[in-house]
């Protein structure tokens, strides 16, 4: 019956091998299992449906997509560059196992070092590991390096931090009896403020945290700033970033950082609902900090013969399947493919494509705002710069707005109350985002279609 | 047979270069939108728009052009081996196909395009597609609710142990002890750890199943709970399972199941009836997501109703014929992962579960154990050693020991896998459990044909008397694939981490010479 699948179950072939086995039928290669609880039948799910079927259920299951996605709150719809889906369907990727014999697994060994290269340089930074799953999760690994480094148990986090990131942040520092202090934002222009942050910051303070941009869509204008603060303490500075982002202003590298996360689904990921995505994790090449990197790390090197050059996985002793117990993570699958088509991503668009882009969605996002600002019932509450992603206040309710917009096939903005009361602030904001498949008429549209319902 | 992987050369000692060699500092393949004239009069210059002080300088990304990049990483691929290019017996790792329609589904434009934060309304069809698979699940598991938000089965362990943690703690109990048996998946005790829990070892019997003095020694009070995984590693079905279940109920603690290894009994036990309280099953392993050379996985977590309060938030709650995803959990953990999960690859399990069907899967698994039991008897045949669970029918995998062709030979088992990569075939799973001496850990699956096990059986008979008659050839193997021996020894010396570290280092040396 599974046949199609599995040659062996051909009544035939099966009949040959049990009979090489000496049993009567497969029921008997379970006589290890205690009869009370082996299943006589088995459990229902329903009957296995024919590939046309299947299909066919499917596109009755899903909607057409929207026309436009102008929504924001850490996923903003990207172009995919259709030789990044090329490669990454390709079997040799996508259907091999983390690369545990380096000879047979040249590919994507070399394929991972290189999402690491590039990743590093585009952050600023040196040392890139090879994935961890994703933006939330990387922070909260972030969070428990820093306490590892640092050997304190103080994390000092922006305000304006992802809710989402937050919540990961605090399941993983739950069981290290860690203090998660939030620095309240300047409300005026939507950065942290120093003044409020300095006393925050003391001797036990691990890591201090922001994000580029953070949830709110704002440049953190002060991350230097914030990172000198953080060294003068002889803290962990940790920045957040929107990688897309790094290609248009300094790096975090740059501006110091001693540890970068970010997601890196922006580089050539669908948004999928969220998932899977990539999450970036980057340090300086300091061995403190090597030593206590969480996740797969692959070097270069050569062959032993020292003919050619070759690449493996590295300090592997930091890993749960050699160190246990004692290990920096318990990560094991992480997003190899999702790094692989960052590096496709990147490659594909070189620096000045990257650089471009991030200009276009930096234009964007301005004008969005500038348009907004016409309308009578819409205002933009921070003053920061923003990139990709605009908070904005309503004096209508959001959900009239989003309605409106979804009738012409637009979707509109995250509404933060819906799941984030306490980001909302009592301002009514409803997260936007734009990205480089908006241009002036889709904006304009947008505009258009908002100042109807006010 | 014959085997010769794609070898791509550059130059002397340089395979395929990396694009900083070989790209270009400028334009890559890709025509980006420019923002119109209009909307740039509209704002202003680059400086109005971003703080000045802060706008980047430089920018050392190689860049090349589309019909470059497709070569670059086309040859990269084929200098890689999947599941579609052969067997690949890594044990505990299930390497089964991924059918096409499966990724087809998967890459349907409605899912690829969804936004996590759209109205419930235009996620219907997708929140559906999730809730069927946690009810396959739950009919399969027999454990009644499940989470789909881990990123993959470690992240599951920590859910599952982060949960039982809490549980204990609105219990009032302190126990702060995970019991974990030797042979576990080394994830297990690393999640263990993360969680806050201190690991209790308890090691195997004799036959291979734990060992039940040593497990009721090391229970106590202070334990938490203790994670199995069944079939074990060694491929054998830990057949006192209920016994332990009853004594860690009995003692106040819980059972948590590994499920990297259900593969082996879906379709024919019930974790419930095992006693299971909490459990990870790897999306990507048993329900043929397939593995993305190293992920991305997921790790569904399936609890009894007493752990359900403490799932991670949030949940899709099925009200009538509507879905909606709920944060009203009051105890739970909180979140491990932005958003819901790899919603990718559960898709991915909900369209595998539903070509199977009910038959499908509990025929599936015994054509997986029924593979590994012929490829046993035929290896036992061959005069391999099997140090555990001679007497009775192994599951999904089984270990061979190649201890004593180490001590004739020289061989190790890593020489012995690396020979298998010169005849075309991915090696099993090498050292682990490390309770048995040059082991390799093998497990067939489903998707194998008899030609394939038989081939790769007489593969590992060929070898073996190579490794007697002329054992340097093995220990020079592998010659066929992309390169000889890899020097891990100087890669964890150097430290090339990526092409900057690389080049520092290089410029470095320079100087000194």
């Amino acid at each position: 019956m599974v046949s199609y699948l599995s040659p062996n179950a051909d009544e035939g072939v099966k009949r040959r091998i049990l009979d090489y086995l000496g049993v009567g039928s497969v029921e008997e290669l379970y006589v290890d299992v205690p009869s009370e609880i082996l299943l006589k039948e088995p459990p229902d799910i329903g009957r296995g449906m024919n590939h046309i079927e299947l299909e066919r259920l499917v596109d009755s299951l899903l909607p057409k997509p929207p026309r436009l996605i102008f929504t924001g709150g850490g996923v903003a719809d990207h172009y995919v560059p259709p030789l990044v889906d090329e490669i990454a369907s390709r079997q040799e990727f996508y259907t091999s196992y983390t690369p545990y014999q380096p000879e047979l697994s040249q590919g994507m060994l070399q394929a991972l070092f290189e999402y690491q290269s590039l990743m590093a340089e585009l952050l600023g930074m040196e040392v890139v590991n090879a994935s961890l799953y994703d933006y939330g999760s990387a922070l909260g690994e972030a969070g428990r390096f820093s306490m590892r480094v640092t050997r304190r148990r103080k994390i000092v986090i922006a305000s304006s931090v992802n809710p989402e990131r937050k919540a990961v942040l605090r399941t993983y520092l739950d069981p290290l009896n860690a203090e998660i202090v939030e620095a309240p934002m300047d409300r005026e222009s939507g950065c942290i403020s120093l003044d409020h942050l300095r006393p925050l910051i003391d001797d036990s303070t691990a890591m201090v945290y922001i994000e580029m941009p953070n949830f709110y869509g704002i440049i953190e204008e002060g991350a230097e700033d914030v990172f000198e603060l953080a060294h003068s303490k002889g803290a962990i500075a940790a920045a957040g970033v929107d990688p897309l982002l790094a290609a248009l202003i300094k790096p975090p590298g740059e501006l110091g950082a001693d540890l970068v996360v970010g997601e890196g689904q922006h580089l050539g990921s669908p948004m999928s609902f969220g998932g899977p995505s990539l999450g970036i994790f980057a340090i300086r090449m300091d061995m403190r900090f090597v030593r206590q990197l969480p996740g797969r790390l692959i070097g270069m090197t050569k062959t032993q013969e020292g003919l050619y050059r070759g690449y493996c996985m590295v300090l592997q002793t930091r890993e749960q399947h050699i160190r246990k117990e004692e290990a920096t993570s318990n990560i094991t699958t992480s997003s190899s493919l999702m790094a692989v088509r960052a590096a496709i991503y990147i490659t594909l668009l070189g620096p000045e494509g990257l650089r471009k882009l991030a200009e276009k969605i930096a234009y964007n996002t301005a004008y969005l705002r500038k348009r907004l600002s016409e309308l009578d019932s819409f205002s933009v509450p921070f003053k920061g710069a923003a990139f990709k992603e605009l908070a904005v206040s309503s004096s209508v309710p959001w959900e009239r707005v989003n309605s409106h917009l979804l009738s012409r096939g637009v979707l509109g903005g995250f509404i933060v109350s819906r799941f984030f009361p306490e980001m909302d602030m009592g301002m009514n904001i409803s997260l936007f985002s734009t990205t480089e498949k908006h241009g002036k008429s889709e904006i304009d549209e947008l505009i258009n279609l908002m100042r109807e319902v006010s | 047979m014959g085997f010769s992987q794609a070898r791509w050369f550059f130059e002397d000692g340089l395979l395929e270069p990396t694009p900083f060699e070989i790209g270009r500092i400028g334009e890559g393949g890709v025509r980006v939108a420019e923002p119109e004239e209009e909307l740039i009069e509209a704002v202003g210059s680059l400086e109005e728009v971003i703080p000045k002080e802060l706008i980047r300088k430089e920018l050392k990304l190689p860049g090349l052009s589309e019909p470059e990049v497709a070569r670059h990483f086309n040859r990269l691929a084929q200098m890689n081996y999947g599941v579609d290019s052969g067997s690949y017996w890594l044990g505990s790792c299930t390497m089964k196909y991924t059918p096409k329609l499966v990724m087809r589904v998967a890459d349907h434009p409605s899912i690829r395009n969804l936004h996590p934060y759209a109205p419930e309304e235009l996620a219907q069809g997708l929140l559906r597609m999730l809730h069927e698979l946690q009810e396959m699940l739950s009919v399969i598991t027999g454990l009644p609710n499940y989470t789909l938000q881990p990123a993959a089965g470690a992240q599951g362990e920590l859910v599952g142990a982060l949960m039982i943690r809490k549980r204990l703690g609105d219990l009032g109990e302190r126990r702060d002890e995970m019991v974990i048996p030797e042979t576990a998946h080394g994830s297990n005790f690393a999640s263990a750890a993360m969680a806050g829990f201190k690991v209790i070892r308890v090691p195997p019997s004799s036959d291979g199943t734990i060992d039940m003095n040593a497990l009721k020694e090391a229970i106590s009070e202070r334990t938490a709970g203790m994670m199995i995984t069944n079939p074990n590693t060694l491929g054998i079905f830990e057949d006192r399972v209920l016994e332990i279940a009853e004594i860690l109920h009995a003692n106040g603690s819980y059972l948590y199941y590994d499920g990297a290894n259900l593969n082996a009994i879906m379709g024919w036990v019930r974790l419930s009836d095992m006693g299971v309280d909490v459990a990870h099953l790897n999306i990507h392993k048993t329900f043929s997501a397939p593995h993305g050379g190293g992920g991305p996985g997921a790790g569904a977590v399936g609890t009894t109703d007493e752990l359900r309060d403490y799932l991670p938030v949030p949940v899709i709650v099925k009200e009538g014929n509507k879905y909606r995803l709920s944060y009203d959990v009051p105890r739970s953990i909180g979140k491990v992962r932005t958003f819901y999960g790899n919603v990718g690859v559960l898709v991915k399990a909900w369209a595998y579960l539903k070509m199977l069907g009910s038959d499908g899967v509990r025929e599936s698994a015994a054509i997986a154990v029924m593979n590994a039991n012929y490829v046993r008897k035929k290896l036992m045949e061959c005069g391999f050693d099997v140090p555990y669970g001679r007497g009775r029918p192994c599951k999904h995998e089984f270990v061979i020991s190649l201890a004593k062709l180490r001590k004739e030979t020289g061989v190790r088992a890593l020489d012995f896998a690396k020979a298998l990569i010169d005849r075309g075939l991915h090696p099993p799973t090498m050292y682990f459990p490390q309770v048995v001496q040059e082991c390799l850990m093998i497990e067939p699956t489903e998707s194998d044909s008899l030609r394939e096990l038989d081939k790769y059986v007489e593969t590992m008979r060929e070898i073996m008397k190579t490794a007697y008659e002329r054992p340097e050839e093995i220990l020079n193997s592998p010659k066929n694939a992309a390169v000889t021996r890899v020097d891990d020894s100087l890669a964890n010396k150097v430290l090339w981490l990526s092409w900057k570290v690389y080049e520092k280092q290089k410029s470095q040396e320079e100087l000194y010479r």
